[in-house]
């Protein structure tokens, strides 16, 4: 252990006894670890890495005391499974994550590692999606303080990591960013109305130092750019709630930001979403919209890759599914070059006793979504000397066949028929631009149906049986699939789970390839089962089976992960 | 690491363990922050649930458990609050999927997971029991249909009953 971190965690621990000798201190913390033995399997497409097992664990500490806390987490990648993460390598074993934090009546500080959000996060947002392998945790300082009630007041400066070997390592760019934030509700201790108007306006601003870029223009000569060295960025947020009633709308903009995602063009960036929800007893209603160009805000101007290094979050309005088939086969990502999205949602529940309700109630869910590109019109970069692409609007969607990326129309029914049974039946329509989305360029369109039917039978108060049986019909990409599952659960303790995924493709004996090429169609099972004991804060899986390539998101940000065959142990475990 | 261990070896009284709930801020379902220091229930039993809308296992514990916490609010005087870890993507759905589910818990949006981190969360669903002193006695994580049974077990202990 380096000296510095040793004298780090002997202060963290030892100083706050003194001061505060009459609060109890407490260390808590949590583990996870997954391992995965790999087997070979050319059919699938599965190849082992070359130590035959992959493993990530994470270990987590904290200690607190009174008002004062202090945190690391150890990370090992020995070697990291196939696949993660979704950015820059991980290897080693190290320091992942470590801070100090203090909080003095209004005034809180932490120092090291830390995650923060602004508003929604079109400008700033530090995050981590452990499973994904996405982790753009700052390192340095924050302070939020909280001058009177109801105003709040953020300020942050650090830099982000950006892989890890033997321990985090850092991206050079430094960000640093304040938000303010106004409640009006809470500023008038005596406030009596129902609703609350919340406005918000945040500003950050990177920098990198100037480098020398040299770009290819159409005409085929070549020029070096002067880049900027620091970017800076404004938001602008207004949140209006009542008893039934939210309103939220979030403004953004960048200032020319050359990287190499917008292959260095000198264009502001522009964001603005809106949201509207209404909702009561058994209803609820939600409405989304927003529009995104030039938003890519990554704190290295040529990051290794677009998971790495983000400032800031472009939510995707698209619903995450919870069922295998439709989450990780056609699943959206934001496109934050350029993207107009629009989102429905509809909630009921019919009541008990209704026609529809009939004894238990019946809930049904209706959800619309689609994502355009946005309609640009080129500037000529060779003639053009501000280099500044292209001239778009926000929400002038690109309304032709190229500009469709994706929707998804689907709805749920869900009920109770007897004491013992539970059914819930979806449909769902996707139209999914492969070529964008997961950059398989020249693919085409792919029209999907999806239908899924999930029942929950309880023998007893501990023994129950949960199977879904779905199935996706398409004619183009992988063409058909059918999954089966089946869940038996002991509670509190024990569960017992099978799967199989069948790519059947088609039934007849060709399947014209992305509607082009006739290929005699390969027909494949993937079958896993699975074990699991659960005990308190503790949990234990083995898995033994076949894993289908696809895609595994969270929050709107997807990685690919390979094929495999093998033997999976996770343990989680809460103390 | 040697260093480490006997640094804890020298903290006088030192619990191994979270015995009480954090201090975090977090937004309530109207925008407002609140800290979860000021969390009480009257001196009766909290369950705090953490939950996601796209976590399928989580809504059936919330539905499982809403068909009986009427019953078992009037027993032992018990208030679960449910933390949704919904971040910015589908925050705005958590008020009407609620609504829309008839469930009658109090809600808390923790969107940047500091809650979900101060109490050690790996995966949801994971339930903590919270009793009328401020302890937490009892968590389990994961949900299969009949946790709420022992759950309940657990609530009326804490309660006396």
């Amino acid at each position: 252990m380096r000296p510095s971190l040793r004298s780090f965690l002997v202060a963290a621990l030892l100083l706050p006894t003194l001061a505060y000798s009459q609060v109890t201190p407490e260390v808590h913390g949590n583990f996870s670890a997954d391992g995965q033995y790999y087997n070979d399997d050319p059919d699938i497409g599965a190849v082992p890495p070359p130590q035959q097992f992959g493993a990530n664990a994470w270990g987590n500490v904290i200690f607190s005391m009174g008002n004062f806390q202090a945190g690391l987490r150890l990370e090992s990648y020995e070697p990291a499974l196939l696949g993660y993460p979704a950015g820059q390598p991980y290897k080693g074993t190290g320091i992942g994550y470590r801070f100090i934090s203090y909080k003095l009546a209004d005034l809180e500080v932490t120092a090291g590692n830390f995650y923060e959000q602004f508003g929604q996060g079109l400008i700033l947002r530090s995050y981590e999606e452990r499973y994904l392998g996405v982790d753009n945790a700052m390192d340095g300082v924050r302070v939020k303080y909280k001058p009177v009630q109801g105003v709040y007041l953020k300020g942050v400066i650090g830099r982000q990591r950006l892989g890890f070997d033997d321990g985090a390592k850092k991206g050079e760019g430094l960000v640093r960013g304040m938000d303010a934030e106004v409640s009006i509700s809470e500023l008038d201790s005596a406030w009596t109305r129902s609703w609350n108007l919340i406005v918000g306006g945040s500003f950050v601003s990177k920098y990198q130092a100037s480098q020398t870029q040299i770009v290819t223009l159409p005409n085929d000569s070549s020029y070096s750019l002067i880049l900027p060295e620091n970017v800076g960025a404004w938001s602008g947020r207004i949140n209006f709630t009542s008893p039934h009633w939210n309103l939220y709308s979030e403004y953004a903009y960048k200032i020319n930001d050359p990287n190499s995602k917008n292959n260095y063009i000198y264009k502001a960036g522009q964001g603005l979403l809106v949201n509207a929800t209404y909702s009561t007893k058994g209803l609820g209603v939600s409405v989304g919209a927003h529009s995104y160009d030039n938003m890519f805000f990554q704190s290295q101007r040529n990051a290794p890759t677009p998971f790495d290094l983000n400032i800031n979050y472009l939510v995707p309005l698209t619903k995450q599914h919870t069922y295998n088939l439709p989450a990780t086969l056609y699943p959206y990502a934001t496109q934050p070059n350029g993207e107009v999205s629009y989102q429905a949602e509809v909630f009921y529940k019919f009541k008990k006793g209704s026609f529809l309700g009939g004894k238990y109630g019946t809930k049904i869910a209706l959800n619309g979504c689609t994502a355009m590109g946005l309609d640009s019109t080129a500037i000529d970069l060779s003639t053009d000397s501000t280099r500044t692409g292209y001239r778009s609007s926000l929400f002038a969607a690109d309304m032709s066949m190229e500009g469709k990326y994706f929707t998804d129309l689907n709805v749920e029914l869900r009920k109770r028929i007897s004491e013992h049974w539970e059914l819930a039946l979806s449909y769902l329509y996707l139209e999914y631009d492969i070529d964008v989305i997961q950059g398989k360029p020249g693919k085409p369109l792919v029209y999907a149906d999806i239908v899924i039917l999930e029942g929950l039978h309880s023998f007893n108060d501990r023994t129950s049986l949960r199977f879904e049986l779905q199935h996706l019909n398409t004619k183009q990409d992988q063409g058909n699939w059918a999954t089966a599952v089946a869940e038996l659960t002991f509670s509190p303790h024990w569960f017992l789970a099978a799967q199989d995924q069948y790519n059947y493709v088609t039934f007849s004996d060709s399947f014209l390839q992305d509607g082009k090429t006739p290929v005699a169609p390969q027909r494949l099972h993937y079958p896993i089962g699975s074990v699991g004991y659960i005990r308190g804060g503790n949990r234990f899986q083995v898995n033994y089976g076949r894993q289908r390539a696809g895609i595994f998101c969270v929050g709107g940000v997807c990685r690919q992960v390979p094929a495999a065959n093998g033997l999976t142990v996770s343990i989680t475990s809460t103390f | 690491m040697r260093t480490l261990l006997l640094a804890i070896a020298l903290v006088p009284a030192l619990s191994i363990a979270q015995s009480r709930l954090p201090s975090v801020t977090l937004q309530t379902m109207d925008g407002k922050k609140v800290d979860t220091k000021t969390w009480s229930n009257g001196g009766n039993p909290m369950i705090i649930n953490f939950w996601a809308t796209w976590c399928a296992p989580c809504k059936r514990e919330l539905t499982a458990i809403s068909e009986k916490y009427a019953a078992w609010q009037k027993e032992t005087g018990v208030k679960l609050i449910a933390v949704s870890i919904d971040d910015a993507r589908s925050m705005a759905r958590v008020a009407p999927y609620v609504n829309g589910q008839d469930w009658d818990y109090e809600f808390v949006l923790d969107p940047n997971g500091d809650l979900k981190r101060a109490l050690n969360v790996n995966n949801i669903p994971h339930t903590f029991l919270v009793n009328g002193k401020g302890e937490i006695v009892y968590q389990h994580n994961n949900y299969e249909p009949g946790d709420e049974n022992e759950l309940y077990q657990k609530v009326k202990e804490a309660a006396g009953k």
